[in-house]
């Protein structure tokens, strides 16, 4: 048929046209604009009715923005500003009043910390990057780096707190005892043996020994820098020190809970399944009262800890629950044929989850796991109630003072955009973290 | 020819608590029980002498003792004399209360907010995900902190209605009255009321319960199963003749008149607050704390919601949307007729955990000042009474049966709603 045709037409284009450009309406931002915002009659009323709204938004908030307000120091001096540039409004003077974040900022940032040991915390959160580069980005930085990880733990509260040197050595000389037993005594008395031996080596060790002996060290060498109480931590530093312990230590709880609760053993599950269930039917602030006022009760006569270890401990309990039911969640997506090759290599329990199972489970719940960690960093903010001066704490101390008494959107969009950033910052991470995971195979 | 011999029969060694698989679980678990109870009875005995040593006596004898402080938000009767019973269940009642109304706000909210964040229309799309991204990433005390703050300096006092020439006006036809001690909206009152039942006589839960809401939501309720009947009538008929016919004048009778009845033979009218003296008097005083507590909650929750209903909606394969839109449906119809009633599966487990959310973070109701069961039980009478195991123990108790509830009730739902597999 279609020899015939050719035969029959009397003419056949035998070169091809020139490509054209596609036509004006389809590409640029013309086609852009046709095609996401002007599709049709109700799209486009909707389109300019939204545009009328970021325009409404924007008049009002950018010469509300921009206020030359920077050097007043109270609220009363800001509004005089105000009125002598002229920006007054139907209702009073309208500007925002910047005088109270460069007043305050300083103190938003790190509470009542000595002004002249700022350093310390800022070199204790600098020395986080380098301590953390290892494990988030382990593909571009050297794994030596992890030697400074392992040390990091011990100097972050050394340089927080201050005091004598020699608590963070004795602290680490625990793990080295349990460490040395574990590799040593594994021969002399069989593995399980040496792990007993160990925890109870390392306990001794922490328990009663090695308050003789950093006091014996400090009284030798006194290598020591100034003490800081808890009471002066403050603001966002308290936030990030407290976040920051609770989620490097929730994550291993949290697994152990969740391999716990996916365990055979009946007594085992029942205590972990008891433990997350109760610890996610009741709201953190309650486990922070206990914190503040119960846990003292609890333990014996006599002991009285610090107040931010004990919120620390709250908070770290509270999203390990959490965290446990995240990684279950992972480990019940993972194909059964990956448990069943384990067992088929011949690797036991714990060889199995370190080497097979952890990892993929892991890598299945980085949102999850991510999203708890955002949310501990928010649920920070709950020490204000029990008294802390956390951001939040600090912004009612600071409305009350006389000169900045009626203040609210600049301290409170400053405090906001601070927790933004942070935690907008481990969302984008963790969006990261799962396309360099991602192994093609969905 | 191999002779068949029994398998040697194992002693049983002690070694092979620990090595034998067999064994070895059942030493685990005793190991791990006994932690356990060793550890409990290392907390009780600590507690027992701690608290010997202070004097005080564990007990719950103090609940029955009279408060002895006035709580500003109440919906049921309650004055200083009552008993700290009371006081616990006024708040109990006060945090119900916001958790309801923060769930419906935020599921409304969400819904809408996680459909609009897949609008083809990219100024939308944009502008809901600026909303989620907000209110995500900042925490909800801030948000909470903050609205009672705007709400208190931002709006006027009362004072500021007073006068011929007042600097505010009351909103909505000279009812509603936004001032910066909260909000006075028209009350519902009637002139022949029926009167109340009351529950469980003098004891300190005693409740009244308005025989007039009771009527309404009867007949109310009667309604919908009327509307439902003309509903399927209307089926019968089509599926018989093939037409149609037209009910909505029937629906909205069956709907409007019987309400319309009880509420004139109740006498139904409106109490509009009034300036008088400091302040306004009469009609239903939201307190700003509640505002405050319900807008942030609600705000805050939604924007989670939102997320849920999105990965909802995107787990439904674009194959239905083509296909529905192949049959001729129009959007709307196709996401509420195809793509929600599927998304709903996925939707509702989440957004179980995310009703448990709100209702734990209406605790913070005590940066605020809103007396709910954190600020009264765990708050007030704690620290009159000194007695901080009892409190928090049955204050846990009370978050811990209010989140077991919530949970089974959903898991209910969502075993009823979830796809029957063949």
């Amino acid at each position: 048929m279609s020899n015939l045709h050719a035969d029959t037409v009397a003419f056949v284009r035998d070169t091809m046209l020139p490509q054209k450009e596609p036509p004006a309406s389809t590409v640029g931002l013309l086609g852009w604009g046709k095609k996401n915002l002007f599709t049709g009659p109700f799209n486009t009323i909707v389109t300019i009715l939204c545009t009328a709204f970021i325009a409404y938004v924007l008049w009002m908030l950018i010469p509300w923005f921009f206020s030359p307000t920077w050097n007043a120091t109270s609220l009363g001096e800001c509004r005089e500003m105000l009125t002598a540039a002229g920006k007054v409004g139907e209702h009073g003077t309208s500007g925002a009043c910047w005088g109270v974040i460069r007043e305050r900022w300083i103190q938003l940032l790190f509470g009542f910390y000595p002004a002249e040991l700022y350093w310390r915390p800022i070199l204790a959160f600098v020395l986080l990057a380098p301590a953390l580069a290892p494990v988030l980005f382990s593909d571009k930085v050297p794994s030596k780096l992890l030697i400074f990880s392992a040390i990091y733990p011990f100097l972050f509260p050394w340089l927080l707190w201050g005091g004598t040197i020699w608590s963070p050595i004795c602290a680490a000389l625990g793990f080295v005892i349990l460490y040395a037993v574990v590799k040593y005594g594994s021969e002399a008395i069989g593995q399980l043996g040496a792990i007993i031996a160990a925890v109870v080596a390392a306990m001794v060790w922490w328990l009663f020994l090695s308050g003789y002996v950093q006091d014996g060290l400090a009284s030798v060498i006194p290598l020591a820098i100034e003490p800081v109480a808890s009471r002066d931590f403050g603001g966002m530093m308290l936030s990030i020190t407290i976040g920051v312990v609770a989620i490097a230590c929730s994550l291993p709880l949290g697994i152990v809970l969740a391999l716990g609760r996916q365990s055979d053993l009946l007594i085992v599950k029942s205590l972990c399944v008891g433990f997350i269930e109760f610890i996610r039917g009741v709201p953190l602030i309650t486990l922070l009262f206990v914190a503040s006022t119960l846990l003292n009760i609890f333990l014996p006569p006599g002991t009285n800890f610090d107040i931010i270890l004990r919120v620390i401990i709250m908070a770290t309990l509270f999203s390990a629950a959490y965290m446990a039911e995240v990684i279950r969640g992972g480990l019940a997506a993972l194909p059964k044929g990956q448990y069943e090759g384990a067992d088929s290599l011949g690797l036991d329990y714990w060889q199995a989850q370190r080497l097979i199972i952890m990892p993929q489970a892991l890598k299945i719940s980085i949102p999850g796991i991510v999203s708890t960690f955002i949310g501990l960093f928010k649920d920070t903010t709950l020490v204000s109630v029990i008294g802390l001066l956390d951001p939040l704490g600090l912004s009612n101390s600071i409305r009350a003072d006389q000169a900045w008494n009626g203040i609210v959107w600049e301290l409170y969009m400053f405090i906001a955009a601070l927790f933004f950033l942070f935690c907008f910052g481990m969302s984008r991470y963790s969006m990261y973290l799962e396309r360099k995971l991602q192994t093609g195979h969905r | 020819m191999a002779t068949v011999t029994d398998p040697p029969k194992a002693e049983f060694r002690l070694s092979m608590l620990i090595y034998d698989t067999r064994y070895r679980s059942m030493t685990i678990q005793v190991v791990a029980l006994i932690g356990f109870l060793l550890l409990v009875g290392f907390l009780i005995s600590n507690t027992v002498q701690n608290l010997a040593t202070s004097g005080k006596t564990v007990g719950f004898g103090f609940l029955t003792e009279p408060a002895g402080y006035d709580i500003n938000q109440v919906l049921i009767e309650y004055n200083n004399q009552n008993s700290h019973l009371r006081a616990a269940f006024v708040g109990l009642l006060n945090t119900l209360l916001v958790a309801v109304l923060g769930c419906i706000t935020a599921t409304v909210i969400g819904v809408i907010i996680g459909v609009l964040r897949l609008s083809p229309n990219w100024l939308i799309a944009r502008l809901t995900t600026v909303y989620v991204e907000m209110f995500r990433n900042v925490p909800v005390l801030l948000w909470i902190v903050f609205a009672m703050a705007i709400l208190i300096e931002t709006l006027p006092a009362p004072r500021a209605f007073r006068g011929d020439d007042p600097e505010a006006t009351m909103k909505i036809f000279d009812t509603v009255a936004i001032t910066n001690r909260g909000v006075y909206v028209p009350e519902p009152l009637f002139s022949r009321s029926l009167g109340d039942i009351h529950l469980f006589g003098t004891s300190s839960m005693n409740f009244d319960i308005s025989l007039d809401l009771l009527l309404i939501i009867a007949v109310v309720v009667a309604s919908i199963f009327g509307v439902r009947a003309i509903k399927r009538n209307a089926d019968a008929t089509q599926e018989k003749t093939g037409k149609r016919p037209t009910t909505w004048y029937l629906t909205l009778g069956t709907l409007v008149v019987p309400l319309l009845v009880v509420l004139v033979a109740l006498g139904f009218h409106l109490g509009y607050p009034e300036l008088k003296g400091f302040n306004f008097q009469g009609g239903t005083y939201l307190r700003n704390s509640l505002i405050a507590l319900w807008l942030a909650l609600s705000l805050y929750t939604a924007a989670f919601i939102a997320e849920n209903v999105r990965a909802g909606i995107l787990a439904i394969s674009a194959g239905q949307t083509e296909a529905a839109g192949a049959l001729g449906l129009r959007p709307n119809r196709i996401m509420r007729l195809v793509v929600l009633p599927q998304a709903l599966r996925v939707i509702i487990p989440p957004l179980i955990s995310q009703y448990l959310n709100l209702t734990k973070n209406s605790s913070l109701a005590i940066a605020v000042g809103y007396m709910d069961i954190t600020g009264t039980l765990m708050g007030i009478t704690l620290n009159q009474t000194g007695k901080e195991l009892e409190t928090l123990l049955l204050g846990m108790l009370i978050y811990l049966i209010i989140s077991l509830s919530i949970s089974a009730l959903m898991n209910w739902y969502n075993n009823r709603v979830k796809l029957v597999e063949r």
